[in-house]
């Protein structure tokens, strides 16, 4: 059951990490800032999302996943909102063409 | 081995933040380094379980001290080229590079000559605890054994934020600090300005109350308050109070008036100031840590409104 559960973190944890390598890469390639903000929301959602999942089977108490889950929410919630800031102030800087 | 990557990493990236901090020509960028730097050292903090300095770190170095200096880098963006074209002359940088060399050296050599193992008071923190009903040696340290140095800074907060003021110009003295913000009312950031500052709240006031027991505490707890009030303050949805007002500055004073009054009781029922009487120390610690909570909370929050801008509406 251990063992499961220690694939189950590593499988999640892993690709938590593969999303945040590749949330990176996009916001070093991609050409323009609401492309990047895209490539940035994957990192934050999914890779973070992925990685407190992973982490869920090992904390012990109800308690303490529940507050891994209230901080992926709350990253999810300023994520969202910080890009939408930016956007709205890369639109005002440079109108899209 | 896996360990010791655990460490390096973070300590290569920290001095390459600073490095990239200290060297950038655009303010606005270095503010950026500046607060990336910070949220790094909070995780070398952790990583060292030194949690307490970690918040702090987190609340005051990287998010505070942050967005003062974005603030300040805002304002500076009008003379920013003015600025750069006035080139310091080679003597003048060379002796620049000499004295900041020598102090990063000093620094070093000092880190490097101490003794191993550290001397370290931690054993007589722990064993003195008992009486004092906190189970957090950290906020043992800070209200009991070194209480004056905590008295201190929250005064010294106080000295910061009549610093600011004194920058208001004559005619906005008394007024509200900072620009008005107009926010979209529809918009995201007064969306997020409603959603966030109950959850924020509950988050500070968590912080601080488990402060007794386990890392957090009153700076913590009260930045993250001040945060949730800029915030509404920043979506236009509150507007900061006049600096006149006497209910604010009664609010400022009356944390580390508490603080001082119940130092002097201690000198007449324990023998020296700020001394606790047997059996006391954890109800005047709570009293104190109340009192010092919403004075440091809207302490922090006007000194990051700004200096007064404009005159009271009449």
């Amino acid at each position: 059951m251990s063992l499961a559960l220690d694939l189950f973190s590593y499988v999640a944890i892993g690709a938590g990490a593969f999303f945040f390598l590749a949330g990176t890469v996009g916001l070093l390639r991609f050409p323009d800032t609401l492309t990047r903000l895209h490539a940035l929301t994957k990192a934050d959602n999914l890779g973070l999302g992925l990685v407190v999942l992973g982490l869920l089977p090992h904390v012990a108490g109800v308690l303490p996943a529940l507050k891994l889950i209230a901080i992926w929410l709350l990253v999810l919630l300023s994520g969202a909102d910080a890009s939408q800031l930016i956007a709205r102030a890369a639109r005002r800087r440079e109108p899209p063409a | 081995m896996m360990p010791d990557a655990f460490y390096v990493v973070p300590a290569l990236l920290i001095l390459a933040l600073g490095v990239y901090t200290t060297v950038a020509r655009d303010t606005f960028a270095a503010t950026v380094g500046f607060i990336a730097y910070g949220l790094l050292l909070t995780v070398a903090w952790v990583q060292l379980q030194g949690v307490d300095i970690a918040l702090t770190e987190a609340a005051i170095g990287g998010g505070l001290t942050g967005l003062l200096l974005v603030r300040a880098s805002a304002k500076l963006r009008p003379t920013e080229g003015a600025a750069r074209a006035e080139r310091p002359g080679r003597p003048t940088r060379l002796l620049a590079a000499i004295m900041s060399g020598a102090v990063a050296a000093a620094l070093a050599l000092a880190v490097l000559a101490l003794p191993d193992p550290a001397p370290t008071l931690a054993p007589e923190a722990i064993a003195n605890i008992g009486p004092l009903g906190v189970g957090n040696p950290i906020t043992a340290v800070l209200l009991a054994y070194r209480a004056m140095d905590t008295l201190l800074e929250a005064i010294v907060l106080l000295f910061v934020l009549i610093g600011v003021w004194s920058l208001a110009p004559d005619r906005a003295w008394g007024g509200r600090p900072g620009p008005r913000y107009n926010a979209d009312p529809d918009g995201i950031l007064a969306f997020i300005a409603r959603v966030l500052p109950p959850i924020g709240i509950i988050v500070g006031v968590y912080i601080f109350w488990v402060g007794a027991d386990a890392p957090g505490g009153k700076f913590q707890g009260a930045t993250i308050i001040a945060a949730m009030w800029l915030l509404v303050m920043m979506a236009g949805l509150a507007d900061a109070p006049p600096i006149s007002r006497r209910l604010v500055r009664v609010l400022l004073v009356a944390g580390p008036v508490v603080f001082i009054a119940i130092g002097c009781a201690g000198v007449a029922t324990a023998g020296a100031f700020l001394a606790y009487p047997d059996g006391w120390a954890k109800p005047l610690i709570l009293v104190i840590e109340f009192a010092l909570m919403p004075s440091l909370a809207l302490t922090l929050g006007l000194i990051m409104a700004g200096a007064p801008e404009r005159t009271e509406a009449p």
